[in-house]
């Protein structure tokens, strides 16, 4: 008790690791040298922080993460097939979606779990997933407008 | 980061409940952890020992029979939305727990931690109590079953015994002419207020009176006093006015970061006569 080891599968690498049992999972990710992922409200709120775990969108602040034993996890670094970004990393650039950028892996990250969940989402369903993503430079229409753009484009891909 | 503790994973109930006995105040139930592990950064609660039940089988389950729903415990808002069985039985609590917090509160969070934590800002528990639902709990000395209004004593203050887990929600299924609904107004992460109602609409009228439960402006949810408008014209505004105002005299809201009293006793009344409206609405 109080320490154990997991198997973590981390953006297709594995490897073990032993961790405390109160180890967040935000804290573990980043001492791996993932620090796309960051830390804001660290409450639940603000979605800067999310990750994909076993496939969901979840608060890697509140998340401990014993929970990641043997369940996949994806965080930003995980999207890009090495050079070639992902199809929403583009649309960010191209709508110019971000200003300072913090926000912007968290909302990434939770597109990528709606366009997973809805291939083919309209305005409506896209500003209900991404209202717990909260952004304090751009406000929120070429967020959405990025992701309906990746949305197709993702459509389209062979 | 978060103080040091110990997870324990149970795989049963009887384990879980043993654990309870075995750790009494220094362990907590922990299962989404969207609240507790929140309250634990905060540095408001510090358990040395987590049970975390999420192992155990049988509490991950939704089933449903002719005239209930049962929700295991570790069942989360995310997994309830997008429950084909509760979607077709109860589609008004679907819409709720779509509606919860955001989408990675929902993928983790469950209904039966959400009533167990007692917050008073839910969604969940007006309806729940609007349906007449009730709690199930398994102890040392077996098992019982409390209803949801019995069940939340107060802010952050339940009826769980100390050797005690929650093992389900029971969800009595309302009969097919009745119309369920729920409203709420929200600025921040949790409801400023929320109503639920449930009633019959026949020939633009209520069949017996319409349930309406208000939840989080006030220490608990409240069920307003209806009787009298047994029969009433659901689509006359002078019922809809007479509601409100029942609602508005039934709470007693707590002033806080999403409203004074008087604003959230306004709210009360607006979302009444809007909650009653829809299932007048949905009648026709």
């Amino acid at each position: 008790m109080g320490s154990r080891e997991i198997h973590l599968r981390v953006n297709g690498g594995e490897r073990r690791v032993v961790i405390e049992d109160q180890t967040l999972l935000i804290e573990l990710v980043r001492s791996l040298g993932l620090v796309g992922t960051k830390l804001s409200c660290d409450s639940q709120v603000c979605g800067a922080c999310t990750v994909l775990l076993d496939g969901r969108p979840v608060s890697s602040c509140t998340t401990l993460a014993i929970e990641a034993d043997d369940k996949p996890v994806v965080t930003i670094e995980g999207l890009a097939d090495g050079a070639k970004l992902h199809p929403l990393q583009e649309a960010f650039i191209e709508r110019f979606a971000f200003q300072c950028g913090y926000c912007t892996p968290g909302m990434i990250v939770s597109a990528k779990a709606l366009l997973d969940a809805y291939p083919e989402p309209d305005v409506a369903t896209v500003r209900h997933w991404m209202d717990g993503n909260i952004c304090r430079c751009t406000g929120y229409q070429t967020i959405v407008e990025a992701v309906l753009d990746a949305a197709e484009q993702m459509r389209g891909a062979p | 980061m978060l103080r040091r503790f110990d997870v324990h994973r149970v795989t049963s109930i009887a384990e879980a409940v043993d654990a309870r006995q075995r750790f009494g105040e220094d362990a907590a139930i922990y299962a989404g952890g969207t609240e507790l592990l929140l309250a634990m950064k905060m540095g408001v609660a510090r358990w040395p020992h987590l049970i975390d039940v999420k192992a155990i089988p049988a509490l991950g389950r939704i089933t449903a029979t002719n005239d209930a729903l049962r929700i295991g415990a570790t069942a989360t808002h995310w997994d309830i939305e997008r429950n084909a069985l509760v979607g077709g039985a109860l589609p008004a609590l679907a819409r709720l727990e779509a509606n919860v917090a955001n989408v990675r509160v929902r993928a983790a969070g469950t209904l039966a931690g959400n009533l167990a934590f007692g917050e008073p800002h839910a969604d969940p528990p007006s309806m729940l109590i609007a349906l007449g639902a009730r709690v199930v709990l398994e102890g040392k000395s077996g098992t019982r079953s409390v209803a949801v209004h019995e069940f939340i004593t107060g802010m952050y203050q339940t009826a769980l015994a100390g050797d005690e887990i929650i093992v389900a929600i029971d969800i009595p299924l309302p009969a097919k002419d009745v119309r369920v609904a729920y409203v709420k107004f929200q600025i921040l992460e949790r409801p400023s207020v929320g109503v639920a109602a449930l009633g019959t609409v026949r020939d633009g009228r209520f069949v017996g009176a319409p349930t309406v439960v208000v939840g989080a402006v006030d220490e608990v949810a409240r069920a307003v006093p209806t009787a009298q408008f047994a029969g009433a014209d659901a689509r006359d505004a002078r019922t809809l006015d007479a509601i409100a105002e029942a609602a508005r005299a039934a709470v007693e809201p707590t002033a806080d970061l999403a409203g004074s009293v008087e604003f959230k006793r306004h709210l009360v009344g607006v979302f009444t006569q809007r909650v009653c409206a829809t299932l007048a609405a949905q009648a026709s």
